[in-house]
């Protein structure tokens, strides 16, 4: 990597600058805060899936030893909710229950141990609703609606787009391929269950610390939800014991320590149970899918039209985005001139569903991935080629008016291709052992915020002064993904000082500028921007002052390595330190600011705006495997993943966050499932989460993981900082396809849903034997009422990125027309 | 409200521990498990807990140089034993071969599981100093981490395991 060798910081290995703190065990996560005087608050949680509260009496409740306070839904009259158009939840249910967990009564005491026992004494009358378990129910069953907003009936959200003629297109393809697959849901698990701590600081001013991955719309919504202005709080992002997606949506019991420290005027904390962290889950929603793809006789697209129904649970949470990216991001990939997608979110009586690791976009893309490997097998073409022959350009725009940067993709399947022994290894393995490939691609951040206006995405200040200190304050939380780091390295390395002497202070909205947040993968491209601009304002007036000083042009001064001096001239030079001295002498007290605003969406059509990223990474994955066939266990010795990250900032924590990806991922290929179960009738024919445990909710350990070959390929992406795209969502896109692809090169059997169980192997090896079609996979896709779609032409067909909104009764006129002459 | 009601009288049990080698006397509620006593009678949070159930590996610490799972023992079964916890495990201000291994390595992403993995691994290399790379899977095979996919934590715990002994061969 000879680019690297021109950075001080970029491009090598170091230790994080937040490590210290975590092999220590000086890191404060939220449960780690206490304060003096206090309280403990917890949550009561209703035993029904769906039912009116008819009443609560907290009288026994309120008189128990230690209590100072019980909470119901009539405290909070307001409801929130993360996005501005699914405004659907209370932080205690007033009146309506819509899972198993909601939560409708909280107790605040002197320690857990009392508010635990004053749970109990808490008497609810509840009446009991239909339940509605499925997405097929769901759709069957209007009435009973779960919220009186959506689509109708039980549908939250029906989205329809279509770029182009894709029934043309379908129509002159050689073949046309249509395949049904099912993802199931999964929940982000971290280690850290969510805590959350509030402190009143009178006046109707109070801080909250809390695991949280967005400190900023965890501000805007408990202004919102306590009336109060957003200015009076401060929220205050604890280093989280990780996120992934699972602590972006604002919760209830941030919601209910916060109006408690405010009325009794003490700390109050909360920490969630492991079991609690299941309910509130907003994880993987589960897709079916539909895909109809037209391709040509040599393996090129010509059209395709996805239908998606995603199964919500019981609140809105991101849902109205997921429900947008089980389609968006698809034409990434691969050269598709035509694309249609109709996506239909529905609500039903479990945990909401929300952001998870790839937000709606692991799901499509393991449709899409699998059934290319079907059209390699029936075209017999190999599957790298296919993929290879058809990947999408740099600076392109997709039939879906997605800008397209930087692009690795090509290079990362040639170079998986190669590490994996693909060659020798596709098609020619024994019986049992096989491999398959898959890609993606992700964005680096999302083109729009989630509440609609036009300021920054991200801000950064910087603060220097006379000791050669650097203080650098962003909004920006770290997740454990390394954002701290970044934000130092891109710092340290436009000042010329180490990320030692760079001291970050982020996540906290009462002194840091605004960040919207761990999530889309943004952190590295917007924050890192902002701070690029905010360093390098402070270099321009230490280079300023130092150029003055030794009387050289300022084009020649050069800062690296803790110096500052003049290019060429080893006597003109000074430490970092005496250039911020001759620096504030000259300018006054030192600190500059930065900020990013993502460029403009190509797109003009409503809704353009989901999907648009400042810069896509691509990634490409092999992965072998071994099956048993009379057991139907699969085991992954090994997986090589290619991942086009644009420049890696820190490699150490870049390759971390591929095996990281990739963890995931294999996860979800083979075990991890949300799933729930109705209890029998005898008892109450509860709607109930079926493994709320670490133990039960399978995970992979140390013994179930492979070895990682990670593969990082460089293209600097000119919208990004130092060229760096994002890492943290990517790599775990392709593997879920990856696997279902290498069992069908292993033992011929297709398992087109995950998780990929051996039962599920066993299944369709049994009708392999049978000489059936050995394919496990969902049967049919329901009659969704789709919307009529917005119709958009796409760019090589003239369009200009609008819609064309007769283009439905246009074409029906025009078959009228026809049918006449 | 119950503001005037007597006051909860909970810490009746009473033992003494050595905990990172100083001699400490604790008094709590019998009920609470050594990871509580920890965390909140003994202030000692770099000791976490991921589901108080025995299921994650995040409470892990050593009591009498055995890794141990802190949420499932009662802290009045510990009288007169000795623990170890994370925040014992560098000496003074120099990191333990395994913190710097684990940093040198990206063991470490979020961190909320590194106290309960660091402290299993250094029960292992107590106790096998030259463990293979399949032994060192299986004896953190109770500690679960969402983040590192585990490869770089086994790295970490080899490098170690190296480090400690080519320091041994110096002394």
């Amino acid at each position: 990597m000879s680019s690297a060798k021109k950075f001080d910081v970029i491009g090598h290995a170091r230790r994080r600058v937040d490590g210290r703190a975590k092999v220590t065990g000086q890191l404060r996560y939220a449960d780690d805060l206490t304060l003096p005087r206090m309280l403990h608050a917890k949550l009561l949680r209703s035993p029904h899936p769906h039912a009116l509260i008819e009443a609560i009496d907290i009288a026994r409740a309120r008189s128990h030893p230690g209590v100072q306070l019980v909470l119901t839904g009539r405290d909070f009259p307001v409801p929130f909710g993360i996005m501005p158009v699914s405004q659907d939840e209370y932080p205690l249910a007033p009146e309506h229950v819509r899972y198993v967990g909601d939560p409708v009564a909280a107790v605040i005491a002197q320690d857990e141990q009392a508010a635990s026992e004053a749970l109990k004494l808490i008497e609810v009358t509840y009446r009991a609703l239909p339940t509605i378990a499925t997405p097929e129910e769901a759709l069957a069953h209007p009435e009973t609606r779960i919220h009186d907003y959506g689509e109708s009936g039980n549908i939250h959200r029906n989205q329809a787009f279509e770029f182009g003629d894709v029934e043309e297109a379908l129509a002159q393809s050689d073949h046309v391929f249509e395949d049904v697959f099912f993802f199931e849901g999964s929940t982000h698990m971290p280690m850290e269950q969510h805590a959350a701590l509030a402190a009143s600081e009178g006046d109707g001013r109070f801080t909250l610390w809390s695991s949280t991955q967005n400190p900023h719309y965890l501000q805007r919504q408990l202004a919102r939800v306590l009336q109060l202005p957003a200015a009076h709080i401060r929220v205050i992002a604890c280093d989280n014991g990780g996120g992934f997606g699972g602590k972006c949506d604002p919760a209830n019991h941030e919601m209910v320590v916060s109006k408690a420290a405010l009325m009794l005027g003490r700390p109050v904390k909360i920490c969630l149970t492991r079991e609690e962290v299941f309910y509130l889950h907003r994880g993987r929603h589960p897709v079916l899918m539909k895909f109809r793809t037209g391709v040509t006789r040599d393996g090129k697209l010509t059209g395709m039209h996805l239908q998606t129904l995603l199964d919500g649970g019981g609140y809105g949470s991101h849902g109205p985005a997921s429900t947008f990216y089980t389609g968006v991001l698809t034409p990434l990939t691969y050269e598709l001139p035509r694309f249609k997608f109709e996506a239909c979110r529905v609500f039903t009586n479990k945990p909401a569903c929300g952001p998870k690791r790839g937000h709606g976009t692991p799901q499509p893309r393991f449709g899409q991935e699998v059934q290319l490997d079907k059209i390699a097998e029936r075209l017999k073409l190999d599957p790298a080629d296919l993929r290879l022959n058809m990947v999408t350009k740099a600076n392109s725009l997709t039939a879906s008016w997605l800008k397209i940067g930087s692009n690795g993709l090509a290079e990362c399947i040639r170079q998986v291709v190669e590490g994996s022994g693909w060659r020798q290894k596709h098609g020619k393995l024994p019986e049992g052992r096989g491999v398959g490939i898959a890609c993606s691609s992700y964005m680096c951040g999302a083109g729009v915020s989630i509440y609609w206006n036009k300021m920054p995405h991200s801000g950064v200040a910087l603060t220097l002064d006379r000791s050669g200190q650097v203080t650098v304050f962003c909004g920006a939380t770290e997740v454990g993904q390394g954002s701290d780091d970044v934000l130092a390295a891109i710092v340290a390395e436009t000042l010329g000082i180490s990320t030692k002497e760079v001291r970050c202070v982020t996540g906290d909205t009462g002194i840091t500028p605004v960040d919207l947040g761990s999530y889309s993968s943004r952190v590295t491209i917007m924050m890192g921007n902002a701070a690029l601009q905010a360093a390098g304002r402070a270099r321009d007036m230490l280079v300023t002052a130092a150029a003055e000083q030794l009387e050289v042009l300022p084009a020649s001064i050069v800062l690296s390595r803790g110096r500052v001096f003049a290019a060429g001239d080893a006597a003109k030079s000074m430490s970092f330190a005496e250039a911020v001295v001759y620096a504030e002498t000259k300018f006054g007290t030192l600190g500059t600011v930065g900020s990013y605003t993502p460029p403009k969406p190509p797109g003009k059509f409503k809704a353009a705006g989901v999907g648009p990223s400042p810069a896509y990474s691509f990634s490409a994955c092999v992965v072998e495997v071994e099956v048993d066939e009379h057991t139907g266990w699969i085991n992954v010795p090994k997986v090589w993943i290619a991942h086009d990250i644009g420049r890696a900032l820190n490699p150490l924590l870049a390759r971390g966050q591929v095996i990281g990806g990739v963890y995931m991922g294999l996860g979800e290929a083979l075990m991890e499932e949300q799933v729930f179960r109705r209890l029998p009738p005898k008892l109450s024919d509860a709607l109930v989460h079926k493994i709320p445990s670490l133990l039960e909710y399978k995970s992979i350990t140390s013994l179930d993981m492979p070895e990682v070959e990670v593969i990082l390929v460089e293209d600097p992406d000119p919208n990004c900082p130092f060229g760096a795209k994002e890492v943290g969502q990517g790599p775990l896109l392709p593997v879920m396809p990856a696997v279902a692809n290498a069992i069908f090169d292993a033992v011929g059997v297709r398992i087109d849903e995950v998780p990929i169980t051996p039962e599920k192997v066993l299944r369709a090896l049994q009708l392999k034997r049978e000489g059936k079609n050995p394919r496990v996979g969902p049967e049919r896709f329901p009659d969704v009422h789709y919307a009529e779609p917005v119709f958009v032409l796409p760019p090589g067909e003239g369009g200009d990125g609008n819609e064309t909104k007769d283009h439905y009764k246009q074409a029906v006129n025009k078959v009228a027309e026809r049918a006449v002459s | 409200m119950n503001t005037m009601a007597k006051p909860i009288d909970r810490r009746k049990a009473h033992i003494r521990l050595r905990v990172n080698g100083e001699e400490v006397e604790v008094s709590f509620a019998p009920y609470k498990t050594l990871l509580e006593v920890l965390r909140e009678d003994l202030d000692l949070t770099g000791t976490k807990h991921g589901c108080e159930l025995g299921e994650c590996g995040a409470c892990a610490v050593l009591v009498d140089g055995q890794p141990l799972l802190s949420c499932l023992k009662l802290a009045l079964e510990c009288d007169g034993c000795s623990i170890e916890t994370i925040e014992g495990l560098a000496e003074g201000p120099e990191l333990h071969p395994l913190q710097a291994a684990f940093s040198d390595h990206g063991g470490s992403q979020c961190g909320y599981c590194t106290p309960g993995v660091l402290m299993t691994a250094k029960g292992l290399l107590d106790a096998e100093p030259n463990p293979s790379r399949e032994r060192i899977k299986e004896a953190l095979a109770g500690n679960l981490c969402r983040c590192t996919g585990y490869q770089q934590i086994v790295d970490s715990v080899e490098d170690a395991a190296r480090v400690i002994n080519e320091q041994r061969a110096k002394a």
